[in-house]
């Protein structure tokens, strides 16, 4: 290698780099234009910029405008401010979904954390099938949300759920049980199907953190007399965090705004109970056709991710820096 | 083209296609190529679906020189479609429209006003809904095209084991006799869940039965917190405690069809499809005596006596001719087909009474004289359908109300526990965001 400089004050210490060759020839007009590092980095990056502002830039922006105009299917609306804003914290249904949800994804996230650490921890051993029981764990991420779902609407159904029917036989129950009928039962039910759903996510990528520690620190821990828990507190879960907040960051912005999961199976009932902020506003917006209303209604999840991204990733960045 | 720059190939090319005209008969009537996009809900009598798809819809495309499709999706999705077709200006040419749609999609709809009236003057007037729900500013913005009119289908074996030779008349009875078959492990089903028909097809009725309405005729102010609500919301709560599947809050509208097929409950409100398919399928759907089910099956008369007056909800239908389709002759041309006598004739009789005309005329069809006796019923059902939005107009608020389920709900959140004032006092609160806000 020719050239190698060390990276300076603002570089990488100690990494070296090449620097290319002087050119001797003189450069054509044509290929300095192409040499200019600005426009070269305006083209490379123009595809992911236009890719950004078309699919998520402009979307996001007309959610904007909608939620402050007064905008119905079918007829453009004028500026109303924040008008719809209030109309919606004034909704009693979007007081309830808003607190669904907040249940549905604290506890949510909770259960898959926890489970998908379970999980992780014994995939970390070594034991037979390991791979296939690896393989098979990832099934309820590969499976479309929406045919998992019916499958467990099927299972939870009214009048004729395997569960209810298996219970009955064993003879734990007399009466069925009000899997979806009951508005406490139904956000249960849709905090189990999201937990099944989103366990193997956490698991998988928590595996791939406890594969990153060095198994020395374990032994020398068991040298030093720790039992399984305190490897466990004082060795894996320090140096573990960092991979689990971010999972956790990812899980809840997911989660907050899910959508699927309760559209297919409860569709927000009974009675509402059981509706998100993503699935009213969808009914509000897109049912009943009053779409900036409901513009109004998706754009409240925006400040509540963000103070929650913001504040896991301060903690993220101070971790790192510790 | 001008005469004089005609060269061998142009001349070649107009030739054919007159020789090819003159080989037809008939000159094609839409440009090569015209497609027409149809979207409907999935009927709940299969062959009726069956009878559009395979032989209408190839039948239509011959006779009016171009492509007809039809797409039939699930009915509770068909309202997000025709939203996100307006707003993208794309999609469907005509929409299925259900109850009084036309008030909330008016500015998309185009005027059918010529065909309505036509058809309504060659087969006997329309029924007396379509006017105040698919009627707006005096212009038809919606094409009637039937109604599912919903009655009780109930076991009348299980009804005379409890010594009841007739379905029960009054409200009263009802709750005596469903009480009682409840204990016996025969409950009546019922939604009250959010779902197009069968959940607002009950509710609205029971509410009006007892002399609730929504507003007051000005249909400006809401009058749903009165005597007649809170009564209603009550004998709701009863008949739900004591005679009621409880798990029908989590129903849509097809539970109470399987539930039934199943043995699983005694009555439930419906259109005329539990019959029609129990007999259809008379092999499969047979009750526990190892007989086919729709030898024991009949038809109640929906809302009950006993209250202030009997005003039925049922489910109104038409179609609706997008603004933004580019094919919006073709498509009046293709509504007008179908409403021709002898192709609407072939539709209505598949489907056995579960969907009759919008017109008054097909009441006196051969057809009623050959169907089973509990399908009668449906022959003049059609007669005496209230729209939601009473005492007022039933104009987009009364959809937006609809949409919301706030009526459904307003009984769901009593039968879960809220005293029925409360829940009647939601309601009112829900309504006057829309009607008064």
């Amino acid at each position: 290698m020719k050239n190698p400089i060390a990276g300076g004050a603002g570089g990488a210490a100690g990494v070296e780099v090449a620097l290319p060759h002087p050119r001797t020839s003189r450069v054509q007009p044509r290929t300095r234009v192409l040499e200019s590092e600005r426009l070269l980095a305006a083209l490379l990056l123009a595809p992911a910029v236009l890719l950004l502002g078309t699919f998520i830039a402009y979307p996001f922006v007309m959610g904007v405008w909608l939620s402050l105009s007064s905008t119905t299917v079918g007829t453009a609306g004028t500026f109303v401010g924040l008008k719809n804003f209030e109309k919606v914290w004034n909704d009693s249904i979007f007081r309830e979904a808003f607190q669904n949800t907040a249940i549905y994804t604290g506890l949510a996230t909770l259960f898959k954390l926890s489970l998908g650490m379970w999980l992780a921890l014994l995939l970390n051993r070594h034991f037979r099938g390991k791979r296939l029981v690896r393989a098979s764990m990832l099934l309820p991420f590969i499976v479309p949300t929406v045919l998992s779902t019916y499958a467990w609407r099927w299972m939870f159904d009214p009048t004729f759920s395997v569960l209810n029917w298996t219970l009955y036989k064993l003879g734990f129950i007399a009466d069925k049980l009000p899997f979806l009928s009951d508005g406490v039962w139904g956000l249960g039910c849709a905090i189990v199907v999201n937990t099944w759903r989103g366990m193997p996510f956490f698991a998988i990528t928590l595996l791939a953190g406890l594969q990153t520690i060095n198994p020395d620190l374990h032994e020398a821990a068991s040298l030093d007399g720790a039992n399984a828990w305190e490897r466990f507190w004082y060795v894996t879960w320090p140096l573990l965090k960092p991979v689990t907040l971010v999972v956790v960051v990812f899980s809840v912005i997911q989660t907050f705004s899910d959508f699927q999961l309760i559209y297919v199976l409860t569709g927000g009932g009974p009675a509402n109970s059981t509706h998100l902020i993503a699935t009213y506003a969808y009914q509000i917006g897109v049912a009943t056709g009053l779409l900036g209303e409901g513009a109004a209604i998706s754009l409240f999840m925006l400040p509540v991710l963000f103070i929650v991204v913001w504040l896991q990733l301060r903690y993220l960045r101070r971790l790192e820096g510790a | 083209m001008s005469r004089q720059n005609l060269d061998r190939r142009q001349f070649l090319k107009v030739s054919g296609a007159a020789a090819g005209i003159l080989a037809v008969g008939q000159a094609p009537a839409f440009a090569q190529g015209a497609k027409l996009h149809i979207v409907r809900w999935v009927d709940f009598i299969p062959e009726a679906d069956v009878e559009l798809k395979t032989r209408q819809m190839p039948e239509a495309s011959k006779a009016l020189g171009a492509e007809i499709q039809l797409e039939t999706i699930n009915a509770n999705d068909v309202q997000p479609r025709i939203t996100a077709a307006v707003q993208s200006q794309s999609g469907a040419d005509i929409f299925h429209l259900f109850y009084n749609w036309p008030q909330l999609y008016q500015s998309a709809l185009v005027d059918v006003s010529d065909l309505a009236e036509k058809v309504a003057k060659e087969q006997g007037g329309f029924y007396g809904v379509f006017t105040p729900s698919f009627r707006v500013g005096g212009r038809w913005l919606g094409m009637p095209h039937s109604i599912v009119g919903n009655a009780i289908a109930y076991r009348r074996s299980w009804f005379r084991e409890i010594g009841l030779e007739q379905f029960p008349k009054t409200w009263d009875e009802l709750r005596k006799a469903t009480a009682t078959l409840k204990k016996k492990g025969k409950p009546y089903g019922q939604t009250l869940g959010h779902t197009f028909g069968d959940a607002p097809t009950w509710s609205y009725p029971l509410l009006w039965s007892f002399g609730g309405a929504e507003t007051d005729q000005s249909g400006k102010k809401v009058a749903i917190n009165s005597k007649g609500a809170v009564e209603s919301v009550k004998y709701m709560q009863a008949l739900w405690k004591e005679g009621c599947d409880e798990g029908g809050l989590a129903w849509d509208d097809t539970n109470n069809n399987r539930a039934f097929h199943a043995g699983d409950i005694c009555a439930t409100l419906n259109g005329a499809s539990i019959y029609i398919v129990a007999k259809r399928q008379k092999d499969k759907i047979k009750d526990e005596k190892g007989e086919p089910m729709f030898q024991d099956i009949d038809h109640a008369i929906y809302p009950l006596a006993g209250g202030v007056g009997q005003y039925p909800l049922y489910f109104s239908n038409g179609h609706g001719i997008m603004k933004y389709s580019k094919n919006q002759k073709l498509a009046k041309d293709f509504l007008a087909w179908l409403h021709k006598k002898e192709n609407f004739e072939k539709w209505f009789q598949v489907c056995e009474g579960y969907s009759v005309a919008a017109t008054t005329t097909w009441e006196k069809h051969p057809m009623w004289e050959k169907i089973d006796k509990p399908l009668q019923l449906f022959r003049t059902a059609a007669r005496n359908t209230r729209i939601f939005g009473h005492s007022g107009p039933s104009t987009g608020k009364a959809t937006e109300a609809f949409s919301k389920y706030i009526i459904v709900d307003m009984f769901a959140k009593a039968v879960q526990g809220l005293k029925a004032e409360d829940a009647v006092k939601w309601a009112e609160g829900e309504l006057k965001k829309i009607y008064e806000g």
